[in-house]
C-alpha cells in the first residue's frame, strides 16, 4: 500500500457520506475556532479589557451613588451582568469570524467540501462558544475580588449557562452576518445590535421598578433570559437581606407570572435553535 | 495505460463529460452569456488544458464543473456523477486549487490538511501515511509544522495543490494555479504538476491565459467569449497552422528573395535581427524538411538558419483573429456607468 521507489501513491477511499462524517466536520471546525483563539493572544486580552472597565472603574464610579439603602457593593450587584456582557462581545465577535473568513478565502475550503453546510455552521457556533466560555473564565477568577465566594457548584453553574449564552450569542451573530462580504460591514451591523442588548439586559440595572417600556423592551430582550439566570446563581450564594433580595433581584416576570430559572433557560434554548436555523437557511442560499 | 483501447472505449471512460453547457447571468436584456452551450469530454489520466484570456468563460465552467455554479442549460458529468444533481458525490471525487488562497495563515501546514482530511472524511488509519505523501510530493515536508501565514506564494500554492490531492480526488482541478507567481515559480509548479501525473493516477484539468504553460497538457481547448474555439494537442493545433517560421541569413538577400519566389513559390520579406543586420524571413510548412533542399535550391551561399514552431499564442491568433494580449483589454469589463 504504500509507495516504493516507483509505484503509485496509497490511495485513501472515502466511506459514503453518513452522520458520521457530518459529525467529524462539525467538531473540526469547532476546533479551528478553539486553535486560531489559543494562537491570538491580542484577542485574548482585548475581550477583557471592556468587561473590567465596566466592572472596576463604572462600578467603583457608581457605587457611591447607588449603594446607599443595601450593604451590597454595587460591583457584586454587577459582576453576573459583566460576566455575561464578556461573553457578548466574544461570542458575537467570533460570529463575525465566518466574515473574516470569507474574505480571507478559507469560507471556499469548507464550501466545497462534501458536507452539509449546516455542519459547518454549527460548528461555527459551538467553536464561537466554547471560545467565548474559556475567555469568561477570567472574568469567572475574579469573582472573589468582588465579595463573591469560590463556591464549586455556583462556578460550574455558571460555566453551563455561560456556554448556553454564549451559543445563543454567536448563533445571534452568524444569523446577522452570514450574507455579508465585507468585514467592515459587519462589524457595525453588530455593533448596532450588541449595544441596546446590552443595555436592555438588566445586566446593569435590577429589572425592579422600571417603567412599562423599558419593562417590555427587556422582556423581550433574548439576552435578559442569559442574565437573570446566572445572577439568581450567583446571589443564592450571597448572604443577603430579603429586601435586598428582592430589590436586586427580583426576577422575571411575564404578566404576573414569575418566570422560573429553568423557563428562562429554555427561553435561551429555544432561542439559540431559532437563531441556528435562520442562519442555517440564509448560509444555505448565498453562493 | 494501455495503447490498444479502442477509441470508443476511451470515450466511454471519460471523467469529464460536457454537454451543451450554458451559463447565463442576469436577465433580459442585461443577460450575459458567460458560457455558450460549450461540448467537451476530458479523458481519464489526462492532463487538460483550458485556455483563453481573462473573461473568456473559463471560471464559469470551471465553477460548474465544481458544483460551485449551476448550469442554465445542458449538463456535465465529474467522474460518472452529475454535477447538479450528485453534487457531494462529485464534491467527493474532486480535488480543488482556486485562483486565490484558501488557506487558514493563523494554521500551520499540517493542520492546514488535518482539518481538509476531516472534512472529506478520509479515514483516519490512512491519514498519517497520505500526509505525508502528500506533503512530500510538493517538498514540503519539513516545513509542516509552519505557520502557513510564514509561506511564500509558491509554496502556498503548493500546498494547496498537496491538499486538493489529499482525499485522492479522480480529478484535479486548477484554476489558473501560477496566476501572480514570479516565472521561476511557475515553472516549479508545473514540475510538480508532472511529477503528480508520473505518481497519481489522476485527470488534471487546468485553466490559464499564459499560452506556453499549455505545452505541459496533453490536450488543450481554446475558449474565447463563451465558447470552445479549438480543441486538440498543442502540437495538433500548432501544427494546423500549416506554416513554420524559417529565417535564413545570406550574403545576397535580394537575391534569395528572388529565388525563393522562382523556384519554390514562396513570399518573403526581409526583416531586421537583433544585433543588427538583415535575414529573409518566411513561412513554409515543415520548415526541418525544408532547409536540405534550401541549400541545394539557392545559389547565394547562406551563413544561419532558424527554423521556428508556431507558438500557442500564433494558434490562438488564427482560430480568433486576435492575440490573447488584445482579448485581454477587449474583454476587460466596462464600468457600469458604460452602456455596451
Amino acid at each position: 500500500m504504500a509507495a516504493t521507489t516507483t509505484a503509485r501513491i496509497a490511495q485513501v477511499r472515502l466511506p459514503t457520506t453518513g452522520i458520521r462524517h457530518q459529525l467529524r466536520a462539525t467538531s473540526v471546525v469547532w476546533r479551528r475556532e478553539l486553535v486560531r483563539f489559543s494562537r491570538d493572544r491580542t484577542r485574548m486580552l482585548t475581550g477583557l479589557v471592556q468587561p473590567l472597565l465596566f466592572l472596576f472603574v463604572l462600578g467603583t464610579g457608581l457605587s457611591s451613588l447607588v449603594a446607599r439603602g443595601t450593604d451590597l457593593d454595587f460591583r457584586t450587584f454587577l459582576y453576573p451582568g459583566i460576566v455575561a456582557i464578556s461573553v457578548l462581545f466574544t461570542a458575537t465577535f467570533a460570529g463575525i469570524s465566518l466574515v473574516w473568513d470569507r474574505e480571507w478565502g478559507f469560507l471556499r475550503e469548507m464550501m466545497v467540501a462534501p458536507v452539509s453546510r449546516s455542519s459547518i455552521l454549527v460548528g461555527k457556533a459551538f467553536g464561537g462558544a466554547t471560545v467565548a466560555t474559556a475567555q469568561s473564565l477570567v472574568m469567572l477568577a475574579l469573582c472573589g475580588v468582588v465579595g463573591i465566594p469560590y463556591n464549586p457548584v455556583m462556578l460550574i453553574e455558571m460555566v453551563v449557562l455561560l456556554y448556553l449564552a454564549g451559543l445563543m450569542l454567536t448563533s445571534m451573530s452568524l444569523a446577522m452576518v452570514v450574507r455579508i462580504k465585507q468585514f467592515q460591514s459587519a462589524f457595525p451591523l453588530v455593533q448596532m445590535i450588541i449595544t441596546p442588548m446590552m443595555f436592555l439586559s438588566g445586566a446593569m440595572f435590577p429589572l425592579s421598578g422600571l417603567p412599562r417600556w423599558l419593562d417590555i423592551l427587556t422582556t423581550l430582550n433574548p439576552l435578559t433570559y442569559a442574565v437573570e439566570p446566572m445572577r439568581h446563581v450567583v446571589f443564592s450564594h450571597l448572604d443577603l437581606s430579603p429586601t435586598d433580595q428582592a430589590t436586586l433581584d427580583p426576577g422575571l416576570t411575564w404578566g404576573d407570572w414569575p418566570v422560573p430559572v429553568l423557563v428562562q433557560v429554555g427561553v435561551v434554548i429555544v432561542t439559540t435553535v431559532g437563531l441556528l436555523l435562520i442562519a442555517i437557511a440564509r448560509f444555505d442560499r448565498t453562493e | 495505460m494501455a495503447v490498444s483501447n479502442t477509441v470508443r472505449e476511451r470515450e466511454r471512460a471519460a471523467t469529464i463529460a460536457i454537454r451543451g453547457l450554458t451559463k447565463t447571468f442576469g436577465k433580459g436584456d442585461r443577460a450575459v452569456e458567460a458560457v455558450r452551450g460549450i461540448d467537451l469530454d476530458v479523458e481519464a489520466g489526462e492532463t487538460f488544458g483550458f485556455l483563453g484570456p481573462n473573461g473568456a468563460g473559463k471560471s464559469t465552467t470551471i465553477k460548474m464543473l465544481c458544483t460551485l455554479a449551476d448550469p442554465t442549460a445542458g449538463s456535465a458529468t465529474v467522474a460518472g456523477h452529475d454535477v447538479v444533481s450528485e453534487r457531494d458525490e462529485v464534491r467527493r471525487h474532486i480535488g480543488l486549487v482556486f485562483q486565490e488562497t484558501t488557506l487558514d495563515t493563523y494554521l500551520t501546514a499540517e493542520q492546514n490538511l488535518r482539518f481538509h482530511a476531516e472534512l472529506y472524511g478520509v479515514p483516519r488509519s490512512e491519514l498519517g501515511a497520505r500526509l505525508d505523501e502528500v506533503l512530500a510530493m510538493v517538498g514540503l515536508d519539513e516545513r509542516r509544522g509552519d505557520l502557513v501565514q510564514t509561506f511564500s506564494g509558491g509554496m502556498k500554492r503548493r500546498l494547496e495543490i498537496a491538499r486538493g490531492l489529499l482525499h485522492s480526488p479522480r480529478v484535479l482541478f486548477l484554476d489558473e494555479p501560477t496566476i501572480g507567481l514570479d516565472p521561476q515559480t511557475r515553472a516549479s509548479i508545473w514540475d510538480y504538476l508532472s511529477e503528480l501525473h508520473r505518481r497519481e493516477d489522476i485527470t488534471v484539468f487546468v485553466t490559464t491565459h499564459y499560452m506556453d504553460e499549455a505545452e505541459h497538457c496533453d490536450r488543450i481547448a481554446i475558449m474565447d467569449e463563451g465558447r470552445i474555439v479549438a480543441l486538440d494537442t498543442p502540437e495538433a493545433l500548432k501544427a494546423g497552422i500549416g506554416e513554420d517560421r524559417v529565417r535564413i541569413q545570406t550574403d545576397d538577400d535580394a537575391v534569395a528573395i528572388r529565388q525563393l519566389s522562382e523556384r519554390f513559390d514562396i513570399e518573403a520579406t526581409t526583416v531586421g535581427v537583433d544585433g543588427g543586420g538583415k535575414a529573409v524571413s518566411f513561412g513554409v510548412p515543415g520548415g526541418e524538411q525544408f532547409v536540405p533542399r534550401l541549400f541545394g535550391g539557392l545559389d547565394v551561399p547562406i551563413r544561419s538558419v532558424t527554423v521556428t514552431r508556431p507558438s500557442l499564442d500564433d494558434v490562438f491568433l488564427s482560430y480568433t483573429g486576435r492575440t490573447i494580449r488584445d482579448a485581454e483589454a477587449a474583454t476587460r469589463p466596462a464600468p457600469p456607468w458604460v452602456r455596451r
